[in-house]
């Protein structure tokens, strides 16, 4: 992946960006509410395919928005 | 692994059984460390390991062999110490031949705060056993002439902390090495052979299903690379870890002798010479997750310009070869080994960056953890449950995690 579509800035460069992460989900099969809090902060999806995340613009218009990216190819489909 | 190499290894294939003792997902190192450990140290020789491609195909063929313990906490510089003195004993061991080399490892700072980093580090080691030292400018100069201090007016070098037990070792005869060694105490390896899914009864994991039929066992193992979060999966475990991409790279051979490695968190790369002279460079891992291997001209270039400022005569080498792996990053960059809380089903990932050091100590504790049923002590700390207990473990303790 080396560019990136900032929605105030356009195509940019995606050293010019900051990984933020993706969407955290919990599984509902996870019911005690101890053990969703610590799914919440420390386990990942991890998926092989389309992932939701938050991406920054750290190097342009500092402003956060949210990419969908494939991880397989590692390519930005929206 | 190609029929030259099959002609020089004494390896034994067989046909799947439909039922094993012990049956270890992924046929890499730690899969096939722990194998060998449970047949030596244990007499536990109904063993299969499970390998989807070819052994050593994954992140065991596409590291950067650097085996060193200068890690950032003492639980960790406890763990690959020991790996590391296992690995110094493993061609006595085995008979074979890994082309094992002490070399000494230079961690170089630029900056105060760097320093200040660096000389915790030598503390920390030596007072867990792995010999570190701060170095000066001209002691490094000493070690490693072909260093520019001035890194090129921009990274000036102020010091350093050498890690004299760092060694490299070659990455595939270590597998090869295991994989020898457990199959002539009777291990069962099945190359191109996947796993799809475990077989449960009720919670319990008791066996895998595999694209040449279903395989029961008595405990599983996952030693799986970085597709670990998908086995896991299959026995409703959750883990801390992404998949990122991480490439390195080789040069033509340099005709002098290369003394040591080089590592530099600011730079975040690490070069040693290999035993045919190429430059071996690897980087950090890239930030963001992802399955592809494919390798980017950006990463090569970016690397190359930050090591040539302190290793000049790198920009005279041509770049031979460049490769990635997907790595299973955990969340603490501290791996994860042991059980899971599902019963049957026990898991060594969370590798990283940093697995190969780790394949002899990771092997021979989790052989252990399997043939008692106990967590042995050098790796209860980095059992799964840390995080849900707020005990995590985190590290940076590598160049590529900043």
């Amino acid at each position: 992946m080396l560019w990136l579509t900032c929605p105030n800035c356009g195509s940019r460069p995606v050293e010019e960006f900051g990984f933020g992460g993706e969407l955290p989900t919990v599984p509902d099969r996870i019911t005690d509410p101890h053990q969703r809090d610590v799914d919440y902060v420390w386990m990942f999806d991890n998926l092989e395919g389309l992932s939701t995340e938050r991406w920054f613009h750290q190097a342009g218009c500092r402003r956060w928005h949210t990419v969908q990216r494939n991880t397989i190819d590692d390519t930005v489909a929206t | 692994m190609n029929e030259f190499v099959e002609t020089l290894l004494e390896m034994q294939w067989h046909e799947p059984k439909s039922s094993y003792d012990v049956v270890i997902i992924g046929g890499g190192g730690h899969g096939l460390a722990t194998a060998y450990y449970l047949a030596t140290r244990h007499g536990i020789t109904n063993v299969a390991v499970i390998e989807a491609n070819y052994i050593g195909s994954g992140n065991s063929g596409r590291n950067t062999t650097i085996i060193r313990a200068n890690y950032g906490i003492p639980e960790s510089v406890r763990f690959y110490q020991h790996s590391l003195e296992l690995y110094a004993g493993l061609e006595d061991e085995t008979g074979c031949w890994i082309m094992h080399a002490t070399k000494g490892l230079l961690w170089m700072a630029h900056t105060e705060t760097g320093m200040r980093a660096e000389r915790a580090r030598a503390l920390i080691n030596t007072a867990c056993g792995a010999e570190t030292h701060v170095v000066g400018p001209q002691e490094i100069k000493q070690i490693c002439p072909q260093i520019d201090l001035t890194g090129n007016g921009r990274y000036p070098v102020l010091g350093a902390s050498y890690h004299v037990g760092a060694a490299t070792a070659r990455h595939d005869r270590v597998v090869w090495a295991y994989a020898q060694g457990a199959m002539q105490r009777g291990v069962t390896v099945l190359q191109h052979t996947k796993v799809t899914g475990l077989l449960r009864d009720g919670e319990r994991v008791v066996g895998v299903q595999t694209d040449r039929g279903p395989i029961s066992a008595g405990i599983v193992m996952s030693a799986v690379g970085g597709n670990v979060t998908k086995i896991a999966e299959h026995a409703e475990v959750r883990l801390p870890v992404r998949t990122h991409a991480l490439q390195a790279f080789v040069t033509n051979a340099y005709g002098l002798d290369f003394p040591g490695i080089i590592s530099d968190s600011e730079l975040s790369c690490y070069v040693s010479q290999t035993p045919r002279g190429q430059m071996l460079i690897g980087a950090e891992f890239e930030p963001q997750p992802s399955y592809s291997m494919q390798s980017t001209f950006n990463s090569l270039a970016s690397c190359a310009k930050k090591i040539t400022n302190c290793l000049p005569f790198l920009r005279d080498l041509r770049v031979l070869r460049q490769w990635t792996g997907i790595c299973d990053v955990s969340a603490d960059f501290s791996p994860i080994m042991g059980f899971t809380g599902v019963d049957g089903f026990v898991i060594s990932t969370g590798w990283g960056t940093w697995g190969f050091k780790g394949i002899p100590a990771g092997g021979e504790q989790m052989a252990e953890l399997i043939a008692t049923g106990k967590t042995p002590d050098l790796i209860a700390p980095f059992a799964l449950d840390r995080f849900a207990n707020d005990h995590s473990m985190a590290d940076l303790g590598s160049a590529g995690t900043r």
